[in-house]
């Protein structure tokens, strides 16, 4: 068997009883990637030695009896916007910070690395997670596993694809709008997101601060939860991650096996709409007559601010907070600086102009639009009004549901270059995604099957505020019942 | 047309350095001497992935400021960024507080010659301060940048136009520096910019046919980092504007011509635009989303509110009403709160409050001046100044000779009453030997005998002057009158 078809919680089950080395698991996900990457193209950098040199100190401290974390010699891959202080440069695939090395770790990092992690690279990702198919990369577009010709979704595409191809188990992504939800169902692995404030944003570069969160890939429910059990918690470097008081960090994996009885499951009509692709719309309901077959009941819910106004909310608190938050690189303190300017203004504008790609300077261009003097009572003010109503629209839902269910993205993987002349309709990726940030909720997809064509389908479940560990366990009650985790992509084959 | 109906009508933003050991949102010191760039972290240098951490002592200082004016201290604050590229700026906006400050209202009362006026108070906000950029001395293309200072703690107080004239600016800005000094809130070290004024200046004209008053333009003055520089400056504008408006009293006023920024020469004193109204900055502000609003603890601004000390505006006055002090006196000893608080005690264990008052002035602050200490440092204490200046009032030693002590027991840590009784510095008062003695001075100094004789008084200080001299100090000067007056005018 090879050791990169095990699961994270396998391999962390073979590492405790020594059956497997982590400088094994460390060196079969180093090969993996030597081999797969030119073609998938999901890392922008891996360092191979200190991967081996990292493992081998795990591996010492296993020998000695040592508890070495819940993630002990496990390989992990970090979405290229997490910084790292290991000498590899933070990118967020911006050429802007095509060299920048941070000079600290990111909380999740630093997580990572108290659990034993060893960390094999950094994935590539939309310029600052600026996305919804990796080809806004200021360096390459990352490919689908699943057909090499098409894209792995995005922001989180290089973690998903990583992923999807076995080149390590886990990785971490971030989701500002679907993020890694979108990824995660166009290559058919897991992908959640946790409620805001359950993982510290400390050391993730920020989009857009109000909507971002760090959020686990795995191909299975369980590897997901043992990756957020590694990196949730609260963080004093974050004044909006949840106290332990307000809200401790309960044991995911102790109770992922228990089904959540009775379960009612909301559907709201807006999810099934227009733009939804009736392949993957039959992929969704098969896996809701199986929630059906387990006892769950279904029951239509309203979310009438949710559809309707999310995309448009989203891309006006997204941008505004964009344009804030990307105005740091401007070349003067670090990151790129033009070398061809005639003053300081010059400068500035020769700097961003060089850096940043069009889909980052549409955005900043948006954000600065809508915060202007006489636009941001139109704009901002109201996109905030309108954001409070779409969270009181899940708040009344969850009322009389558990969960709300549905498509996580319209379509599955769509072809490279096929979207990226009409930013809209690639906004539109993020339809069913991005309510579940502008509302603060958790939310998962799980893979529910594939299309003709074989390209895997994503089931998305919503839950309230900090119930990740009932989302686990709704989304294991399916998983259960089903094998997609098994199948691999056909750029796996021939491995062993 | 004349100016006299143009009333100068002037508000006043001023930035002052909170006395906290860290900075606002992240755990750098606040240090003044430290090499370039020194004491900066990914936090303040505005680093990619990083998030602010408010500092909540800056906060306490900041209500503690506003409840001193005042002022209330709404249910939250909200944190905003304002948005401007500047390379002293490294994330290219100001953390700051915009439409929901800390403290609102309020007013303090500023004496000025003998009177007192009010300065109403509009908000009292938090936010952070940016770096030094300093341009090559050589005048080359390129500048360098310190960010010791970016982060460090800044409360703004922004007052009402209630400031009429160049005086006024300058004491308003007087009176707020004491009260942030004796509230502990900030040390307002000018040289060092931990405060600097921007007095907004415009006259009022008059009223318009509605009946709303009408204004010249308001010109605000950037960073003014001493008073005489906000006395000359508003002194400049002032003037400025009334010829402004006397050479277009249709066209120099605020409705067609807004705000506009302006620079100090200090060398050759006076203002210069910086930006009209139509080169204003947009800030883009935008709630900060890495920070939580600030919800004050009701029972905390209470104790915050329960600790203030009497402040020194009040003080001043109860020294004058309670201690009978000239207002010029009071308000010396009351610009320190630890050498009025001295002074107090001094007061209670004397008999005369004036004299304790000169006391203060003439050897115990001046002996500050010259070390560059404060009170607690002197190592003196109020007992033992009391009991010298005791030793003084009896007539055991003369107020001349009582200096000297006070010197020798800064020096020596001894009590008065030892030194004077070591050096045998009690003064001679027996009649009998000062009369030989006064007689040694008439026969060496005819003129100035023959003066004091002819009824010229002021002769008298010279001869009792040599009478000391020859006893070492020690004579009692008013024996010494007293024969002097029986041997050349009985």
């Amino acid at each position: 068997m090879d050791v990169t078809d095990l699961t994270a919680c396998r391999m962390r089950d073979a590492l405790r009883a020594r059956d497997l080395s982590a400088a094994d698991a460390a060196e079969a996900c180093i090969e993996a990637i030597d081999r797969l990457n030119p073609k998938v193209k999901a890392f922008l950098s891996t360092d191979a030695q200190r991967a081996r040199r990292r493992a081998a100190e795990i591996d010492k401290r296993l020998d000695a009896g040592e508890d070495v974390g819940l993630l002990a010699g496990v390989p992990v891959a970090v979405k290229d916007n997490m910084c790292t202080d290991d000498g590899q440069p933070t990118t967020c695939a911006s050429r802007i910070l095509q060299n920048w090395r941070a000079p600290y770790n990111a909380h999740v990092v630093e997580r990572l690395l108290a659990e034993g992690a060893v960390i094999v690279g950094k994935t590539n990702l939309d310029e600052f997670a600026m996305g919804s198919s990796t080809e806004n990369s200021g360096f390459e577009a990352t490919r689908n596993p699943w057909d090499l010709d098409r894209v792995p979704g995005g922001s989180s595409g290089g973690s998903a694809a990583a992923v999807a191809a076995r080149m390590t188990p886990i990785a971490l992504g971030s989701d500002t709008g679907g993020s890694i939800r979108q990824p995660a169902a166009l290559c058919g692995v897991v992908g959640m997101k946790p409620t805001y404030g359950r993982v510290s944003r400390y050391g993730l570069v920020a989009f857009a601060s109000s909507l971002d969160q760090i959020g686990p890939f795995g191909r299975t429910v369980e590897d997901a939860a043992l990756l957020l059990q590694a990196t949730a918690g609260h963080d004093e470097r974050d004044s909006t991650s949840v106290s332990e008081t307000d809200e401790p960090v309960p044991d995911y994996l102790a109770t992922l096996d228990e089904p959540v009885a009775p379960l009612r499951i909301g559907l709201p009509r807006e999810f099934f709409g227009e733009g939804l692709d009736p392949e993957v719309e039959r992929a969704v309901r098969d896996a809701l007559a199986v929630y059906e077959g387990l006892g769950a009941e279904l029951v239509d819910v309203d979310l009438p601010h949710s559809t309707d106004y999310a995309i448009a909310t989203y891309y006006i608190v997204a941008t505004s907070e964009a344009s804030s938050n990307l105005a740091r690189y401007d070349g003067v303190h670090y990151g790129h600086r033009s070398s061809d300017h005639t003053d300081m203004i010059d400068m500035y504008m020769r700097t961003r102009e060089e850096g940043f790609g069009d889909e980052v300077k549409r955005r900043i261009m948006l954000g600065t639009y809508a915060l202007s003097a006489g636009y941001y009572d139109a704009y901002y003010k109201k996109a905030l009004q309108v954001r409070r109503l779409i969270r009181r629209d899940f708040d009344e839902a969850f009322e009389t549901v558990d969960c709300i269910m549905g498509p996580t993205s319209p379509t599955a993987a769509f072809r490279m270059g096929e979207k990226t002349a009409d930013p809209l309709t690639m906004y539109l990726s993020d339809v069913y995604t991005a309510s579940a940030n502008l509302a603060a909720i958790a939310g998962i997809s799980v893979p529910c099957g594939f299309t003709e064509a074989h390209l895997p389908v994503g089931l998305q479940i919503l839950t309230g505020v900090f119930t990740e560990e009932r989302l686990l366990r709704i989304a294991r009650m399916y998983e259960r019942e089903t094998d997609w985790a098994s199948h691999a992509p056909p750029v796996c084959e021939g491995a062993s | 047309m004349s100016g006299a109906r143009l009333i100068p009508t002037i508000g006043m933003e001023v930035h002052l350095h909170l006395a906290t050991r860290t900075k606002m949102f992240c755990a750098c010191a606040v240090e003044y001497d430290a090499p370039p760039n020194s004491r900066v972290c990914p936090v303040c240098l505005g680093m990619p992935g990083v998030l602010p951490v408010m500092n909540k002592r800056a906060v306490e200082l900041a209500i503690r400021m506003a409840l001193a004016l005042g002022g209330t201290i709404p249910d939250f604050a909200q944190w905003d960024r304002k948005h401007y590229y500047y390379p002293d700026l490294p994330k290219n906006y100001q953390i700051s507080e915009y439409d929901q400050p800390l403290g609102v209202g309020g007013y303090l009362d500023v004496p000025l010659d003998g009177k007192t006026f009010r300065v109403g108070i509009i908000r009292v906000h938090l936010e952070e301060d940016a770096g030094k950029l300093m341009h090559a001395e050589d005048g080359g293309a390129s500048s360098v940048v310190d960010l010791n200072r970016t982060g460090t703690p800044l409360l703004e107080v922004v007052s009402e136009p209630d400031i009429h004239s160049a005086a006024q600016a300058r004491a308003y800005g007087e009176a707020l520096r004491l009260l942030a000094v004796y509230l502990g809130v900030g040390d307002c070290n000018m040289e060092l910019g931990q405060m600097r004024c921007e007095p907004n200046i415009s006259l009022k004209i008059g009223e318009g046919p509605d009946g709303t008053p009408r204004y010249t333009p308001i010109s605000e003055i950037k960073n003014l980092n001493s008073f005489r520089a906000v006395e000359r400056a508003v002194a400049f504008e002032i003037a400025r504007h009334r010829e402004e408006y006397e050479d277009d009293p249709d066209g120099y006023t605020l409705e067609h011509l807004g705000k506009s920024t302006r620079g100090w020469l200090d060398d050759r004193e006076q203002t210069f635009l910086q930006r009209s109204k139509e080169e204003a900055h947009d800030y883009r502000y935008l709630p900060e989303p890495d920070l939580v609003p600030v919800v004050p603890d009701r029972k905390w601004v209470d104790e915050v509110r329960a600790a203030l000390p009497e402040l020194p505006e009040t003080r001043r006055r109860r020294f004058v009403e309670q201690y009978g002090l000239p207002e010029y006196d009071a308000g010396v000893l009351t610009a320190d709160r630890e050498v009025a608080d001295f002074y107090e005690k001094v007061a209670e264990a004397t008999s005369d409050a004036k004299t304790a008052s000169n006391w203060m002035m003439q050897d115990v602050m001046r002996v500050m001046n010259e070390r560059k200490v404060g009170i607690a440092d002197l190592g003196m204490s109020p007992a033992n100044l009391a009991s010298l200046i005791a030793l003084v009032a009896e007539g055991t030693i003369n107020r001349s000779i009582g200096s000297d002590v006070f010197a020798k027991m800064l020096e020596t840590g001894k009590s008065a009453a030892q030194i004077v009784a070591e050096e045998d510095l009690a003064q001679t008062s027996d009649e009998s030997e000062l009369e030989a003695v006064v007689d040694e001075v008439i026969a060496e100094n005819p003129g100035p005998a023959q003066d004091f004789a002819e009824g010229k008084d002021k002769a008298v200080g010279r001869l009792i002057g040599m009478a000391k001299k020859k006893t070492g100090g020690k004579a009692n000067p008013n024996v010494v009158r007293e024969i002097l007056v029986r041997k050349l005018r009985g």
